[in-house]
């Protein structure tokens, strides 16, 4: 029981940096019609921002956990609307599939010049203290920084769909998703609001990444297998509703963690197998429309 | 995709010129070894060489994106060291086995992609080919990480021994060729112009009666087996097949040799993948920046290069004659 319980956290944890991708991936595809296929890399980005504030600090001053927390996404963000700038903003007019493209070897380059700078091995990112042990909770022991993933990613994809379905910004998010030239006919500045979404997006990878950093390693690959998962995930889920990501995202995950304790052989295959069910039974995703 | 549509127009030229073109390729290759070039460069740029051009029938003339075409290299690669090490098969035999392996693939996983289009259709792939991936890391006849080594070339039909560099060489070059000029002719038929139409407007095609699920299938299937074939080719001659082959940076390299060369030429994918080829042999010893320089071409080609060496130097040329 007690290991069951165990691969049901991991499970769980995975899923809510899984949930927090495909949220921003699908945020973004909803408004620039691209898959950042570098989002694994800014992901990276974010754990390492992490990881140089805690050792290197800024001005010799060293900063923790919870400034990270801020300073990283927006770091992150900013070299995003960067991107999206000088580049992305050029292939609008294109296929779709050139902003594949050119984030996949966005990609490449970003990791790239981390593994040449830091290696491939894996940086420890201490657990802050205020976070550190854990309760027993009679079943399972439950260690409070993983509980703090849980209930944080859980927040801020909430807050994320409350935002997009609940607010005039969002509102504006929306009509622009379903047709901009409208929107921009009605006084909205859709191309900065198209770049402050791809800030936004990257920076909630950023902020996955600063979560996921006393968890897994800071690696400058950390990113580059996930993301593969997460494309997965987004076909499965659909990129229709905000929602629904979110709930493919925390479910798979689960789904994955119990495959560990079951039949651990299939655990690395299982998300892919699910893909491949999905297309064939409801090729839109669960949660998708056809457009 | 409006880059490849310009391409196509500007590629004005007659089938006989292709042909004539081939020729003059397949003589330059045969002459190669005796002008300095070295042997394994040779053959191993052949490969990728076709490898590309198995891509981009496919994103070409499909208009398909698939992010997933290492899985094809890699199985049939596998497939054809093992029945050759294990059960002895001649070399013809193995890359039979091989690609037909891939063959049987290329059916299974198009008919799943070919369910969503465009950026969908480039992450199903890439999801399939991951879970191959991890299929081939566990599996026991891969031998993980070390892959499957020292598999033998034994002698072609059970006469010419492939030991010899030069025979093996021009086998190489047969085989290349010969589906070279298979690509060309399908290009070239009805079938191709069926799936360049497809490319344009799906809608319309579909309106015209043709099914075009069919069709983008049968592409997907004839795009999984040249793969193969490379794949395969590619595992006798370095005797060795290794999870490189199966990895999605393998995925990305061929979308990039056939972006670099021109997407939607006839010789865009060979020229593609011999200067990535040359690129790769030079910059090995730099290690870490191979990738960044990987990347760093990538992004250059998408936002300044769209139509490829192949696909600029077509339209320089039509320009001047204008």
């Amino acid at each position: 029981m007690q290991a069951l319980f165990g691969q049901l956290l991991i499970g769980l944890i995975n899923g809510a940096f899984y949930a927090m991708l495909s949220l921003g991936l699908a945020v973004i595809f909803g408004l620039l019609n691209i898959i950042n296929f570098a989002h694994g890399a800014l992901y990276m980005m974010g754990a390492f921002c992490a990881w140089f504030l805690l050792n290197h600090g800024i001005g010799g001053v060293a900063l923790g956990y919870w400034p990270s927390l801020v300073i990283a996404p927006i770091a992150v963000g900013i070299f995003g609307v960067i991107i999206e700038r000088t580049m992305l903003a050029r292939l609008y007019k294109l296929d779709h599939l050139y902003g594949l493209l050119l984030t996949f070897g966005l990609a490449l380059v970003i990791q790239g010049l981390f593994r040449n700078e830091f290696g491939s091995s894996g940086m420890p990112y201490q657990i802050p203290e205020v976070l550190a042990g854990g309760v027993n909770l009679g079943f399972m022991f439950l260690p409070i920084y993983r509980a703090w993933v849980i209930v944080a990613s859980l927040l801020i994809c909430l807050g994320t769909w409350f935002v997009i379905e609940r607010t005039k910004l969002g509102s504006y998010l929306r009509a622009a998703t379903e047709n901009p030239a409208l929107v921009q006919a009605f006084g909205v500045n859709v191309p900065r609001m198209i770049t402050l979404t791809f800030g936004f997006g990257v920076g909630l990878a950023a902020l996955a990444g600063v979560m996921a950093a006393p968890i897994y390693q800071v690696n400058p690959l950390m990113g580059a297998d996930l993301i593969i998962v997460v494309f997965a995930i987004v076909v499965i889920g659909g990129m229709g509703s905000i929602l629904g990501a979110i709930l493919t995202g925390f479910g798979l995950g689960i789904i994955e963690g119990l495959t560990k304790y079951f039949y651990p052989e299939a655990s690395s295959t299982v998300i892919f197998v699910i893909m491949v069910i999905v297309l064939l039974v409801r090729p839109a995703g669960l949660f998708g429309k056809e457009r | 995709m409006a880059a490849i549509a310009q391409a196509s127009a500007v590629r004005a030229a007659s089938h006989n010129g292709m042909v004539a073109a081939t020729v003059v390729m397949a003589s330059l290759l045969a002459i190669a070894p005796f002008v300095g070039f070295y042997p394994v460069f040779l053959m191993k740029a052949l490969c990728f060489a076709l490898f590309a051009c198995a891509f981009n029938l496919l994103l070409g003339f499909g208009g398909l994106l698939s992010f997933g075409h290492a899985m094809f290299l890699g199985t049939a690669g596998y497939v054809c060291a093992y029945t050759a090490k294990q059960f002895g098969l001649t070399p013809e035999l193995a890359i039979l086995a091989g690609t037909a392996a891939s063959a049987a693939l290329g059916v299974v996983v198009g008919a799943l992609a070919i369910r969503r289009q465009g950026i969908y259709f480039a992450m199903i792939t890439l999801a399939i080919a991951q879970m191959m991936y991890f299929f081939y890391v566990q599996a026991p006849f891969t031998h993980g990480e070390d892959g499957i080594q020292g598999v033998p070339r034994g002698h072609l039909f059970g006469l010419i021994d492939l030991g010899e560099p030069l025979a093996m060489y021009y086998t190489v070059v047969v085989v290349f060729v010969a589906a070279f000029a298979l690509i060309l002719r399908i290009i070239h038929s009805p079938f191709g112009q069926v799936l360049k139409a497809i490319r344009e407007n799906e809608p319309r095609t579909v309106s015209l009666g043709y099914d075009a699920d069919r069709y983008k299938l049968l592409a997907f299937v004839l795009s999984a087996t040249l793969s193969g074939l490379a794949g395969a080719l590619k595992a006798i001659v370095f005797q060795l097949a290794s999870l490189t082959d199966v990895y999605w940076t393998m995925s990305g390299e061929v979308v990039l040799m056939t972006l670099l060369g021109g997407m939607g030429t006839i010789f865009g994918p060979v020229i593609g993948a011999f200067v990535f080829i040359s690129l790769e042999t030079y910059l090995a010893r730099f290690g870490e920046w191979f990738t960044i320089i990987t990347g760093a071409i990538f992004v250059v080609c998408v936002l300044a290069f769209r139509r490829g060496i192949v696909g600029e130097l077509a339209a320089w040329w039509s320009a001047r004659r204008r």
